[in-house]
């Protein structure tokens, strides 16, 4: 057992678990947050996204003693204060979950794309968002809730 | 956990301090309503009357509906109660949905067979089966408000109409909300009042088939909505359970002694087909999976191989016996024997995975004195309501509780409750430390219950005018109906027509998988269809106008999907299109357009187009959602999905070689038009997925002049068929 400090949606939390635990079972059976999913262990379906000082990344295959350095790891749930951020409007705007399963993964990858592209191309988004899976089918629905997102962010920053 | 608190305790509401809960009985149970200021009475009331509650109002004007149906995304959180509402005129802004408690008594469907009750979310019944249930629930609860107004003014019932929660007397223009009624509510004094309201003419809908959104999808956004996995509870412990990748093998494990002396350990639990492990963190449980050493009996499966098997399947088509006659109209023997022409061919498909994204998972607590329990769980529910936990646990169903939860995905998997059995093992073990078992995306793929491989031969007898004259089905496979399913023409006027099964056994484990044995046998009809269409050098349209001609409203989503697809405009160069007709409850037609790449020979879906008739349409934005969802999961499997198996063991593990269709390869669109009807709702989850594979063919056959017999489409598949 080893003892570590995550920064985890702008908090510190002490965790004790053996060294190479996953981020993602600490994230969730260990600070509870359990917005973000685990769907395959390997990081090929995404489903565990969340952010690392901006970037989006895999939690099931990351270790956790190498993010308790100070590394800003944001979740679903510290997307934003009270689930209205853009990407999240859109989405239901779109109707776009069904079981809803991969779509916390969807949205955190989503939003890394809008940070670093506002105004992706349907090749954009497609080529960023190709790593997480859905079943259930929702792809065309997730590329038009993108879309939707991009378009009231860029309209909200001419308004302000 | 102020979430998990809240699930637990379905019945919360009727804690509600000056509320008053519905109790409305259905189909002879005499109805009844009780004030919900005594809980204790109250409870006690439903249990000894078995009443069903559909309905709570509250002072402030929330409406709580109940949901009967498990949720994995095909919408029962909404069009269920969206049925209610309709009859009681609810204001749907104040409408809140949660799931009834699991007593299939109450809530069960009586829609599956006469005398009935079931809570199953299987077969895309749900909205189907309980249309009228719920209507007529609905409708009395708005007769109960309406009745206690009329007392309240002292005026003919009959003079008061009702509207967004509100009751209004015409004449004086007086109104009072259902809020406010509260404290007039009064049972009708004739009980037969109630068990004979009358239900809306669809012409009045105000909910049905207007754009709802989907009730649940905020929760979905944000990281709130609570699938099984999600539950945490004090003092839970950890359950994995090794099952290797040989079906029906016996586990001895060797290593005991040094799995007891680790860290984290709790128990070692011994399944016949397993060994089971109980730590007391997940991270422990999955370590410790991976240290066993266990050594693996043969198995019925033991030296069966899938890619090989099918020289068999030809040979038992050729010369084995009917198992199951499923079709038998008019004399098919006559037709072949007087055919002018008879057109044969063999389609097959390999075993699918239903890769549902929330892998197999429960959470169980056990009372200390073994009485009770309560299980957390994603279930598609089952004949058994209670799911096989009290025959383990040994206790009567009704010390039981089960939560339902939301499922990460269920496509047929999740009605096989395997994995809530074993949690229940577990937690006996355990009691009263709760268990969440979790199965590894490993586990849930090479321990699955897949859709069978299957071998369709046709036979198919044409007379001197070229019309088809008889139409010969047999199926090839394990399973039974799993392989059967769907191999009725119902919509297609063909004098003479024999289904069968043929059976094989190889020991692997079998379940419905979405759409069931439609997915491969469509294939096999529609893609001889346009076999013969272009022998007969007819349009694909034209062979299935004549084949519909006594069946319009098949017809008619046949033409729609003509008309929308732009099928009689020029191709586009490099592509074609090509459809399939299907049927699972609702019907329609689908239209693709694909391309391929000779060199590597991958087929794109580029455009898909449906028609769809499907009764009267509940939430119209959804079922266009179930179409797409249908037709990508169609797409992936019919292109890439295939679990292969060698000497018995599953050769796939995970997402890396079980290939899912991702956003790159989905179509550039998906259109589809809903027809008008009066009908009854029929079901929409599972009527495009099996259009896919013989659009997909049809359209690879214009392309190429090439037919696609084996599902999947996989590129070396494609290349072969192109090098012809």
């Amino acid at each position: 057992m080893a003892s570590f400090t995550l920064n985890v949606n702008n908090s510190d939390h002490k965790v004790d678990v053996p060294e190479g635990t996953a981020l993602l079972w600490v994230i969730r059976e260990h600070l509870g947050l359990m917005g973000t999913k685990y769907g395959c262990g390997i990081a090929q379906c995404g489903v565990c996204t969340i952010h690392i000082d901006g970037n989006p990344m895999r939690a099931c295959v990351l270790a956790v003693d190498n993010f308790s350095q100070g590394q800003k790891i944001v979740t679903i749930e510290g997307l934003s204060e009270d689930g209205t951020h853009p990407l999240q409007k859109a989405w239901i705007a779109a109707q776009a979950p069904q079981c809803g399963y991969c779509q916390s993964g969807q949205i955190m990858q989503a939003a890394a794309l809008l940070e670093k592209n506002p105004s992706p191309s349907t090749e954009e988004i497609k080529s960023e968002m190709n790593g997480i899976l859905c079943r259930c089918g929702t792809y065309l629905r997730v590329i038009k809730a993108v879309k939707m997102a991009a378009e009231s962010k860029l309209t909200n920053v001419k308004r302000s | 956990m102020t979430q998990t608190s809240k699930t637990i305790n379905r019945r919360h509401f009727l804690k509600s301090s000056g509320g008053v809960a519905f109790f409305i009985g259905i189909s002879g149970i005499l109805p009844q309503l009780m004030s919900c200021s005594d809980t204790k009475v109250l409870a006690k009331q439903i249990e000894k009357h078995k009443l069903t509650a559909w309905v709570q109002l509250t002072k402030d004007g929330q409406i709580i509906i109940y949901n009967p149906a498990a949720e994995m995304g095909q919408g029962s959180m909404t069009a269920l109660p969206v049925l209610f509402a309709e009859e009681m005129d609810a204001d749907w802004s104040k409408v809140n949905v949660e799931f009834s408690p699991q007593n299939s008594d109450v809530y069960g469907s009586p829609g599956w067979s006469p005398g009935s009750k079931l809570m199953f979310t299987v077969g895309s019944r749900t909205t189907n089966s309980y249309y009228q249930l719920m209507r007529k629930a609905g409708a009395q609860a708005r007769y109960i408000l309406v009745y206690s107004a009329a007392k309240h003014w002292g005026v003919n019932i009959s003079e008061l109409s009702t509207a967004e929660s509100l009751v209004t007397h015409n004449k004086t223009n007086k109104s009072i909300s259902y809020a406010d009624l509260i404290p007039f509510l009064e049972m009708p004094a004739n009980p037969s009042d109630l068990s004979e309201v009358n239900l809306k003419d669809p012409a009045e809908f105000k909910l049905i088939g207007k754009e709802i959104p989907r009730t649940e999808i905020p929760s979905k956004v944000d990281g709130t909505a609570q699938f099984a996995i999600d539950l945490q509870l004090p003092g839970m412990v950890y359950g994995v359970l090794e099952r290797g990748n040989l079906h029906g093998a016996k586990p001895t494990l060797i290593n005991e002694k040094e799995i007891l002396e680790q860290d984290g350990i709790v128990k070692i639990v011994p399944f016949e087909y397993a060994i089971g492990i109980i730590a007391n963190s997940l991270e422990k449980a999955l370590q410790l999976k991976k240290m066993l050493k266990i050594e693996w009996s043969d198995a019925q499966a033991s030296g069966f191989n899938s890619d090989e098997v099918f020289t068999e399947y030809e040979k038992i088509a050729a010369g084995g016996n009917t198992e199951k006659a499923i079709v038998e109209k008019g004399n098919i023997k006559k037709a072949l024997g007087s055919a002018a022409r008879i057109y044969e061919a063999d389609y097959k498909n390999d075993y699918v995975y239903h890769a549902q994204m929330e892998p197999l998972n429960a959470v169980i607590k056990v009372a200390e004195d073994k009485n009770s329990a309560e299980v957390w769980v994603g279930s598609q529910q089952g004949p058994d309501t209670k799911l096989g936990v009290p025959d383990i646990l040994g206790i009567p169903p009704e010390n039981v509780t089960v939560h339902l939860q939301y499922l990460g995905g269920g496509f047929g998997r999740r009605s096989m409750n395997d994995f809530v059995e074993e949690c229940a093992y577990l937690a006996k073990e355990m009691a009263p430390q709760p268990v969440k078992l979790i199965w590894t995306r490993e586990d849930d793929l090479t321990y699955g219950a897949y859709r069978p491989m299957s071998l369709q031969r046709l036979q198919v007898a044409t007379d001197k005018n070229g019309e088809i004259t008889g139409f010969s089905h047999c199926v090839v496979g394990d399973g039974g109906h799993l392989v059967a399913g769907g191999v009725r023409n119902d919509y297609y006027d063909i004098p003479n027509q024999f289904a069968e099964w043929r059976k094989a056994s190889h020991g692997i484990r079998l379940k419905h998988w979405r759409s069931v044995g439609h997915a491969p046998n469509k294939f096999a009809i529609e893609c001889m269809l346009d076999d013969i269409a272009k022998s007969q050098k007819l349009d694909p349209v034209a062979l299935r106008r004549k084949l519909m001609k006594n069946s319009p409203k098949a017809l008619a989503t046949l033409e729609k999907v003509v008309e929308i697809s732009g099928w009689e405009d020029p191709p586009i160069a490099g592509r074609a299109k090509g459809m399939a007709f299907a049927e699972h409850g609702s019907f329609g037609t689908g239209v693709c357009e694909i391309s391929v790449d000779a060199t590597t020979g991958k087929i794109n879906v580029h455009r898909f187009w449906i028609a769809l008739n499907a009764g009267v349409i509940v939430q119209p934005d959804n079922v266009k959602a179930q179409m797409e969802g249908g037709v990508i999961m169609g797409i992936s499997s019919s292109l890439q999905e295939k679990i292969s198996i060698m000497d018995g063991k599953i050769q796939q593990s995970n997402f890396n070689d079980y290939k899912l269709l991702r956003m790159n390869d989905s179509p550039e669109s998906i259109e589809v038009a809903l027809l008008k009807s009066t009908e009854t709702p029929e079901g929409v989850g599972e009527t495009a997925t099996p259009m896919v594979a013989g659009a997909i063919a049809n359209a690879f056959l214009a392309l190429t002049g090439k037919t696609l017999r084996h599902l999947p489409f996989t590129q070396e598949r494609v290349l072969e068929a192109l090098n012809s």
